[in-house]
């Protein structure tokens, strides 16, 4: 027999995952060093985000058999990161995160290769994130998470059947911390609720009422808010205020102490300002390194089939004690970012306003009044009537033009409905999909003929 | 999934640019429910919206209100509105552009209206905003004052508030503070 000797990994624990057969596991499993080679070699992950959760990330990707990263964020290291962001040192301040942190592992963990991509996420093209196996979050705001969703959920195509075509999925797994509090949850576009399935989680933004503001400031944050939201733009007429400047935040900390000795607030620091200014809660390392932990022990279970995964929530308190939970949040049927959308088969002869006709009759629509987008472009609408008139002359044109000529597209469309008499308004997300033209023999085409 | 991927990276490797399609980014979910707001908007004749930057972009846009009523009737008076594209869980921003001698609108252009900030909510919509606004021209009112002054004026002496009214918008000053002519 001709017997190679089967190396170990760098983890013994990571074999015991990958090498073995086991019961409660993913679809497709297929246990061995194939798999660990395959992983290492053909897996593609992608970290946002080189923060706090960024490095926890990049660390545990790469002692979990990843060989392919890259890593994206557009912010310097600063010296308030170094207590937590582990991979940077004094010396680094003032350098890219991405690039630092991408440097440091590949020093410390052989074989894996890390890119770094030193820029906004909205810089990068549509085509750079489909590169990618999966995507993992290590993000703190709500508009970059929202905007990484709605990329991976462009990715997806529906068949025939209203069911996601599997070579289209882009999942993502997202982490977030606050604090001693954190989140990790696994997003499979398509299969598990999108991040606009269930934005109401979010709770709104304490925004203090300008007027109590002005007239009776009551904490410290009052004053703060009063110095940032309106004293600034009394002084400096026109000049943005720009929170990353230490200058700025200077200036509004030394109004809000003026403003809190006026009125007697205790309270006011430098730190407050800032936190208050941009919105920064305390960042804890033990919870960054529990989160990112869960992140990656997902992204292994996702990417391998060693084990089922998360479904789909978890969130994790360390305030007092200790509490984790795992919610299973459902999809939101209707969502406008990952849901199928109603399909609508159409030929390249439509007009728009033949098309518009066609919805008030369409039986999953009955949609009336419709006025049409079709990816940010403004086909027609139907109010105010300065865009009326704007967009009135593409009435007469044929959809299959207006929307460049492409095959199978998204558009979406507002208008009324009516439900057992009641007239609602609506907004609704269509599959069109042209008839007759050259080139398209796809399967499931041909299925719903 | 990993099999998948697997395929996938070989597909890429023979250089198989079997289905050259790329996807489009898709509009944010705010910007969608937007398209949805502007689409519904059924404003009073006095408010008219016009779009700078063309019909496609929604996100930044002007309202302007002309009351028909009240101490402002026949004033003019420009507000910009910007809308993030995570609305709505976010109030559109908006400032008033029109310089104006009002109780609840300081004088760069800060308003005090409840439903902008702290009592926002996602069902609400711009065309709420607006009425919203609409209202501070009917009824200005001193107890959420951001022009102390002003405030101060209409709680004291009705009468006086009026004619500091008219000698604002007609392009004068009321105390240190000179008006641009908005009538």
């Amino acid at each position: 027999m001709a017997e190679t000797v089967v190396q170990p990994s760098r983890s013994r624990d990571l074999d015991k995952l990958l090498l073995r057969p086991g019961n409660i596991i993913g679809a497709n499993f297929d246990p061995g060093l194939e798999l660990r080679e395959d992983l290492a070699k053909y897996a593609k992950v992608l970290v946002v985000g080189a923060g706090g959760l960024g490095c926890e990330l990049l660390k545990d990707l790469a002692l979990s058999g990843f060989h392919n990263l890259e890593v994206i964020d557009m912010d310097r290291i600063e010296v308030t990161n170094l207590n937590r962001q582990f991979l940077f040192r004094f010396e680094d301040v003032g350098k890219p995160k991405a690039e630092v942190a991408a440097k440091r592992v590949m020093e410390r963990v052989s074989g894996v290769n890390i890119k770094p991509h030193f820029c906004r996420i909205e810089d990068k093209d549509i085509d750079f994130y489909s590169d990618f196996s999966i995507i993992v979050l290590g993000l703190d705001s709500i508009e970059a998470r929202s905007y990484i969703n709605s990329v991976a959920c462009s990715f997806l195509e529906y068949g025939s059947d209203d069911k996601p075509r599997e070579e289209t999925v882009k999942p993502l797994v997202d982490g977030g911390t606050e604090g001693f509090k954190g989140h990790a949850r696994v997003i499979v576009p398509g299969l598990t609720p999108c991040f606009e399935c269930t934005i109401w989680l979010f709770p709104p933004q304490v925004k203090f009422p300008l007027c109590t503001l002005a007239e009776t400031p009551r904490t410290a944050a009052h004053c703060i808010e009063y110095a940032h939201l309106i004293k600034w733009d009394e002084v400096h007429s026109g000049k943005a205020f720009d929170p990353d400047e230490p200058e700025h935040m200077k200036w509004v900390y030394n109004e809000a102490v003026k403003r809190a000795e006026l009125f007697g607030i205790p309270g006011v620091t430098y730190s407050l300002t800032q936190g208050v200014v941009k919105n920064i809660i305390p960042a804890i390392a033990s919870t960054n390194a529990v989160i990112s932990a869960a992140c990656a022990l997902e992204t292994l279970k996702i990417t391998s089939g060693c084990s089922k995964t998360l479904s789909n929530y978890l969130t994790y308190n360390g305030a007092e004690g200790l509490h984790t939970k795992v919610t299973e949040f459902v999809r939101d049927k209707d969502c406008l970012v990952c849901g199928p959308g109603v399909l609508v088969e159409l030929e390249t002869s439509v007009t728009l306003q033949k098309f518009i006709d066609l919805l008030e009759k369409h039986p999953d629509l009955l949609l009336s009044k419709a006025s049409v987008t079709h990816q940010g472009n403004n086909l027609y609408m139907q109010a105010p009537p300065v865009l009326e008139e704007m967009t009135r002359s593409n009435l007469s044109i044929p959809l299959f033009d207006l929307m460049g000529k492409t095959v199978r597209s998204t558009l979406h469309v507002t208008g009324t409905t009516s439900k057992n008499d009641k007239k609602t308004s609506a907004l609704r997300k269509l599959r069109i999909v042209f008839k007759g033209v050259d080139g398209v023999t796809d399967m499931d085409m041909a299925g719903a003929a | 999934m990993i099999k998948l991927f697997k395929v996938k990276e070989k597909q890429r490797e023979l250089a198989e640019n079997a289905n050259g399609k790329t996807p489009i980014k898709k509009q944010s979910a705010g910007e969608l429910r937007l398209h949805k707001d502007i689409s519904e908007l059924n404003l009073p004749k006095s408010c008219t919206i016009s779009f700078h930057n063309g019909k496609d972009d929604l996100m930044n846009f002007e309202v302007t209100i002309r009351p028909d009523e009240g101490y402002y009737q026949g004033g003019t008076f420009l507000f910009s509105f910007n809308v993030s594209p995570i609305y709505p869980h976010e109030a559109p921003k908006v400032k008033c552009k029109t310089k104006v001698y009002h109780p609840n609108i300081d004088l760069e252009g800060n308003v005090c209206l409840n439903i902008l900030r702290e009592d926002w909510k996602p069902v609400l919509n711009i065309n709420t905003v607006i009425y919203g606004l609409f209202h501070l021209f009917t009824e200005p009112n001193s107890e959420d004052p951001l022009n102390h002054d002003a405030a101060a004026v209409l709680r004291d002496n009705a009468k006086l508030f009026q004619s500091n009214v008219r000698r604002a918008m007609a392009g004068g000053y009321v105390g240190q503070t000179l008006f641009p002519r908005c009538l």
